[in-house]
């Protein structure tokens, strides 16, 4: 039996770069900087944003659909990512308008003159001045990028060491994750966490040092974000392909049974949860500049729950799934939201849908629970006629949920 | 001289208008006369002997002359040089009485009458002076006010009248009042350091807040430099530099008390060297060099050389001066018994305060407990006895409250409204739960994260619902007036009844739901179907009746939890959300399944974060998330909470 | 004969209900045991205990050789130490196929980066071709397990068991809902199996116990009552009364 390349073993991942690729060049040849100028830039910005919230989807797909952990965290991680590039934006470019402005002081600034006129400008709306030990490496992009990288994966490693050890699963460790994301947009949310407090970081998507308008850094981040999901996209079709997929999908359906299988479940888990917790950061870390602020609010709990709710739309344990239903429920939300689409007057009563999305969001992602538990892409099994199989005996995998069997139970 | 003149001219005018009715010779009318000049001053500098002559005189009318002075009711013939009091009856007429008599003279313009107008530190001394009168007013009303203006500022002049009118004071209660404040008068202006170290000993473990404001004071104390410990004061400490006080703190002190030159800031480094740029260069030094610190200082030492700059100290003669100078706290009290008798006295008192702010703490626990008992009850039976997550628990209870907002709209009194609110709240949200379970929650029994996320649904569509009806802003639930106010048991430890009725209705939720479990046939019938649905339902059990009016009781009762917690926060939308994580956490701790385990598991909680609260009282975002973590950590020892079924049927 | 695995003086109490009272037993390497008894005699727990689910209050489990502690390890552990479970009812990964089941339970490193970077080599392949001859599937390698019925399902996780190698098999009513053609086949392959190791077998039947011709344990109230052939033990008045008797 001969093996093929990986890729060509999964059409589905050809089918998605190709796609990605088109839509990048399509965007950028209609964008205001690089070709017929029929997006505006902000549109441009919203796709690219729409392109990170795709990725950080499909890290949740990874960890929920593939690895039945509903995670309530991982926006936290998202938010973390997009913290730690923020800390070296709103550093850098403050440092260069504190140096523009000290210029012309009779006697030039020393060091500590010019870090102490950053942290003035940067704390003074939290009262403060000193830099916390937290912006130690905010002067440098290499290392802060390499923060972007391990917060949220240390985080994830202590977090899903201590979960997983004492084997809380089920709704248990989804309570649990949601605890830990609204510990940490409490912590955020203080002043005295050194990161703003409610102000958050602002004025993010201003490249230091890059004379380039907005029209071509959002084409910038929209060719980054492109490449990061490409990439991204990639790495998860090849952690769940082969035996490590096997395993992973075994331990959604039956946690016990892959353990009496000499598997150490809870090392399976923590590598996901941790990998998925750094692709969430770097999805981060792209999607906030091109937000241009972050504050503690983006971290609450509501936030990793609208996640699930985009993947579970788009349709659990297929990653083009998690992409969907990502891009689909984000882009109708900012339609919607933008008040752009028209009321309904009902004569005693007229809907706003600015105020009414919402209501209806949430009731269609009942009826999606209710009557499309596969979600948009078990569209795509009709297509294809792919059908589960018929299980006689109890439900198993991603379309149940996480059923498991009285006998073999964790 | 001056007085006789007037008196003789106050005489000789006697038969004139109708002051001519007033009698001159009287006592009191004599003594005024006697210190007119000083009164007509009107100074503080010199008023004192006026005063002390009324009040000391003895004359039944002293009294009201000062009431009158100070009540600016004090008015002066210019005719007869006779004071009068008088109330204006228009801008230009008075009605004057005379003093000696209390009678009314007459009606009069008021274009001869000069009132006296007392500036208030006058005022002051006259209402101090008045103070003995009062204190023996034969209306305990008046005695009483007395105190209390004691109290507030009273001064060495009061403790004499305040201890001579103890023994005749017949109440018991202001007695003792009066002693009390004696004693607290001693403390600050006893005569001797006994006798203010004796009343101070009377106040041991008293909890007063009055007392350790007296105490206080006597423990001021002032911190001071010099070359050495000074003899003859009242010591309090001496202090280490780099411990009790920060180096830059004693250097600061060496320079306020003009011990050692002013250290050079770099502030002030920087414009010196600004002021000196000469053709480009300061001190020698190229100003594009000046980036350097080192450099800086080389520029600044060549100005002081060439004596165009202060000399300023550097930081190892700044650390020599503080080596070479000690640094200690005095009293501002020099005695040092009476020093020492007070701190010994506060700590005391202190130790008495520490223990019951623990019990004060251990309420606010408690009600705090009970509150998030109530918000998690309702979750309890849900997810415990039904394994079914309802992340719109919260909505349920943010439904409740809402539900007692309209109530009060149309039934304005307060008791009657929540008395109605509670059962219609229940109705409203017991109605909601059904529903909720009939639609959604049934056919999702064997898929619990999917529940979950379809109750969150539910719960992001009803709390957007509530905006669009209620709108954003709070909206108010008031309490009945019986549950406003709290019980005080003394200066530190109170409750306000609001908590206490949270804390009672807690109990009552508690015993309620015992009894269905227990007492009931759906209680019974819950229980079957929670340990074995399919036996269950072969024993004609019929379970989906069974879930359905457990998930409606638990809706409920979140609703009138809702009533409880609107009565104590504001109604918002976003109320519900509020309590959610922390009712899962309750739940979770405390152990699913059982309802003693989310009384323990609330307990837990409440005291946790009242606990961390009390070391970190500046930050309640900070106690939140400190306890979050706790909880994290609390859940890897006991993952299945305090209290844990065992066993394969807990599917362990 | 040497010693595989030895349980003693083992007791479990859940909620106040003794499961298991002062159990002992052991078992050698290369035998087949069965092991009876009432429902509720503590032969799930049993099960649970020796690969790790449950803890017990008191008692060794001792385990090789070496005489490892196994109570000191967690259910991985002891997989990897060598003993093979099966449950009850089927418990395959029905949403993979056959050749994904097998290959998952093959002897490999079990790490999460070995697993990661594993690529099946011919060696692999091979075996699970064996596996799938052995218990009968070598059709259905490519077909989802979810899609093949409950008897090959019972022998997919047979194979499964097999393809970990281990040294003891606890096999929990391998036969329950078999037919009996499939029953015969399922007694073959423990037969087999226990030539080469040791094989525990849970069941009720009577009839698929005496096929397998092997020593017998009856458990009752957590404990052993008898043990020895099956006549033996079916003549055994004690075992009468509590298990053969109503």
């Amino acid at each position: 039996m001969t093996r093929r390349p990986f890729i060509l073993r999964n059409p589905s991942i050809l089918i998605f770069l190709a796609l990605l690729a088109i839509f990048t060049a399509a965007v950028t040849l209609m964008s205001e900087a690089f070709g017929t100028a029929m997006i505006s830039t902000s549109f441009v910005k919203t796709l690219g944003k729409t392109l990170c919230l795709c990725l950080v989807a499909l890290a949740m797909d990874l960890v929920w659909g593939y690895c039945g952990i509903l995670s309530l965290g991982h926006f936290a991680f998202f938010g973390l990512g997009g913290y730690m590039i923020g800390m070296w934006l709103m550093y850098a470019r403050t440092e260069i308008i504190v140096t523009e402005s000290l210029a012309n002081a009779a006697i030039p600034p020393t060091d500590q003159e010019i870090v102490d006129a950053i942290g003035t400008q940067i704390f003074g709306v939290v009262g403060s001045s000193d830099f916390p030990p937290i912006w130690a490496f905010a002067h440098s992009l290499p290392l802060q990028l390499l923060m972007v990288v391990l917060v949220p994966g240390l985080l994830a490693l202590v977090f899903g060491w201590l979960a997983f050890r004492s084997r809380v699963t089920g709704v248990y460790l989804s309570i649990l994750t949601q605890a830990m994301t609204l510990a940490l947009s409490l912590y955020l949310f203080q002043n005295e966490s050194g990161l703003r407090g409610n102000n958050g970081l602002s004025g993010l998507q201003n490249l230091p040092g890059v004379a380039a308008s907005q029209a071509v850094v959002s084409v910038w981040f929209l060719w980054a974000s492109a490449l990061a999901l490409g990439l991204g996209y990639l790495l998860c079709a090849w952690v769940v392909s082969g035996k490590f997929g096997s395993v992973v999908r075994g331990i959604r359906d039956d946690e016990a049974r892959v353990r009496f299988l000499g598997y150490s479940v809870e090392g399976y888990k923590l590598f996901i949860f941790t990998l998925t917790a750094i692709i969430a950061g770097i999805a981060g870390a792209l999607y906030y500049p091109q937000a241009g602020i972050i504050n503690p609010g983006e971290v609450a709990p509501i936030a990793s729950i609208y996640l699930a709710v985009w993947v579970a739309i788009g349709g659990r344990g297929r990653l083009y799934g998690a992409v969907i239903g990502a891009a689909l429920v984000s882009l109708i939300s900012t339609w919607f939201t933008g008040g752009l689409v028209p009321s309904v007057p009902l004569g005693f009563y007229t809907i706003d849908w600015v105020d009414w999305w919402l209501v209806l969001l949430g009731l269609s992602f009942v009826l999606v629970t209710l009557f499309a538990p596969k979600g948009i892409g078990g569209l795509f099994d009709l297509v294809s006629g792919r059908f589960a199989p018929d299980r006689h005996g109890a439900d198993y995998g991603p379309d149940k949920g996480s059923l498991q069997e009285e006998e073999g139970r964790g | 001289m001056f007085l006789r003149l007037i008196a003789a001219a106050a005489l000789s005018l006697l038969a004139a208008g109708p002051g001519s009715a007033q009698d001159a010779d009287a006592p009191i009318q004599q003594l005024l006369q006697q210190h007119s000049g000083i009164i007509q001053d009107s100074s503080r500098r010199t008023i004192q002997p006026a005063i002390d002559a009324i009040r000391d005189s003895g004359l039944p009318r002293a009294q009201l002359v000062l009431e009158k002075w100070a009540a600016r009711e004090m008015w002066l013939d210019e005719e007869t040089g006779l004071f009068v009091h008088a109330e204006e009856i228009d801008r230009d007429t008075l009605r004057i009485f005379d003093f000696a008599t209390g009678e009314e003279i007459g009606e009069v313009p008021d274009d001869t009458y000069d009132q006296l107008k007392p500036n208030s530190g006058i005022r002051g001394l006259i209402n101090s002076a008045l103070v003995r009168f009062q204190l023996s007013d034969p209306d305990p009303a008046n005695r009483l006010s007395a105190l209390q203006s004691l109290e507030r500022n009273g001064n060495e002049s009061h403790l004499s009248v305040l201890r001579d009118s103890i023994d005749g004071e017949p109440d018991p209660a202001i007695r003792a009042r009066k002693e009390r404040i004696e004693r607290l008068l001693t403390i600050s202006f006893g005569a001797t350091a006994d006798e203010r170290i004796a009343a101070m000993e009377a106040f041991r473990g008293d909890l007063g807040v009055d007392v350790r404001a007296k105490l206080n004071p006597i423990l001021t104390t002032r911190t001071s430099a010099g070359a050495a410990l000074p003899e003859g004061v009242n010591l309090a400490r001496e202090l280490t530099p780099g411990t009790d006080i920060t180096e830059s703190e004693a250097y600061e002190l060496l320079v306020s008390e003009g011990l050692a030159p002013a250290r050079l800031t770099p502030d002030a480094q920087r414009r010196t060297l600004q002021d000196n740029i000469v053709g480009g260069m300061v001190g020698g030094v190229a100003v594009p060099d000046l980036r350097s610190p080192a450099a800086r200082d080389r520029a600044y030492a060549a100005l002081v050389g060439a004596g165009r700059a202060e000399p300023a100290a550097t930081n190892a003669e700044a650390a020599r001066a503080i080596e070479d100078h000690v640094f200690y706290e005095t009293y501002v009290e020099t005695d040092a018994a009476v020093t020492g008798a007070a701190e010994d006295v506060l700590t005391s008192i202190e130790m008495t305060v520490a223990m019951n702010q623990f019990l004060d703490l251990s309420l606010d626990a408690l009600s705090l407990a009970s509150i998030y008992f109530l918000a998690a009850i309702g979750l309890a039976i849900t997810f415990g006895v039904m394994g079914v997550i309802n992340m719109a628990h919260g909505e349920f209870i943010m439904m409740g409250a809402y539900t007692g907002y309209v109530i009060q709209q149309i039934i304005p009194n307060y008791t009657v409204s929540i008395l109605v609110a509670i059962p219609v709240a229940f109705a409203v949200t017991f109605g909601a739960g059904v529903a909720m379970e009939r639609l959604v929650i049934r056919w999702l029994y064997s898929r619990p994260l999917e529940t979950l996320l379809a109750t969150f649904g539910i719960s992001i569509a009803l709390q957007q619902i509530a905006k669009n009806v209620f709108g954003t802003q709070a909206r108010p639930l008031t309490s009945p007036g019986w549950l406003d106010g709290a019980w005080i048991m003394n200066d530190v430890v109170s409750i306000s009844y609001i908590r206490i009725a949270i804390f009672v209705l807690a109990l009552v939720f508690l015993a309620v739901f015992l009894f269905i479990m227990k007492k009931t046939r759906l209680g019974l019938e819950t229980r079957a179907v929670t340990q074995n649905p399919r036996m269950a339902a072969s024993m004609g059990i019929n379970p989906d009746r069974v879930n359905m009016l457990t998930f409606g009781l638990g809706s409920g009762i979140a609703g009138i939890a809702g009533v409880a917690i609107g009565l104590y926060a504001k109604v918002t939308s976003e109320l519900g959300s509020d309590y959610i994580v922390q009712s899962f956490m309750t739940v979770v701790v405390g152990g699913v399944g059982n309802i003693w385990g989310t009384l323990l598991g609330a307990t837990m909680i409440g005291f946790l974060q009242k606990g961390i609260e009390w070391l970190n009282p500046s930050n309640t975002l900070a106690a939140q998330t400190y306890m979050i973590v706790f909880i994290i950590i609390f859940i890897q020892f006991r993952p299945r909470g305090i209290i844990a079924l065992r066993g394969r049927a807990a599917g362990d | 004969m040497s010693t595989l695995l030895e349980v003693s003086g083992v007791s479990v109490t859940f909620d106040g209900y003794k499961a298991i009272r002062n159990l002992s037993f052991r078992i050698g390497e290369a035998e087949m045991r069965a092991i009876i008894g009432p429902n509720g005699a503590g032969k799930t727990t049993f099960m649970d205990i020796v690969t790790g689910k449950t803890r017990p209050d008191e008692g060794r489990v001792i385990w090789g050789e070496k005489s490892v502690n196994l109570l000191r390890m967690n259910e991985a552990r002891i997989a990897q130490e060598g003993i093979g479970r099966k449950f009850q009812r089927p418990t395959v990964f029905e949403d993979q196929t056959v050749h994904a089941n097998l290959l998952m339970s093959l002897r490999n490193p079990r790490g999460s980066f070995p697993c990661l970077f594993y690529r099946p080599n011919r060696r692999d392949q091979v075996r699970v071709e064996e596996l799938a001859e052995e218990i009968g599937l070598s059709g259905e390698l490519h077909r989802k397990s979810g899609e093949l019925s409950h008897g090959q399902k019972q022998w997919l996780e047979i194979g499964m068991l097999l393809a970990q190698e281990p040294r003891l098999l606890l096999v929990d009513e391998p036969a329950a809902g078999m037919t009996l053609a499939e029953r015969e086949h399922t007694t073959d392959l423990l037969k087999e199996a226990a030539k080469t190791r040791a094989v525990v077998v849970v069941e009720h039947d009577m009839e698929f116990v005496r096929r397998l011709e092997c020593k017998v344990t009856v458990l009752h109230e957590g404990s052993v009552l008898a043990e020895g052939s099956l006549d033996h033990v079916t003549s055994n008045p004690q075992v009468i009364e509590v298990y053969l008797g109503r």
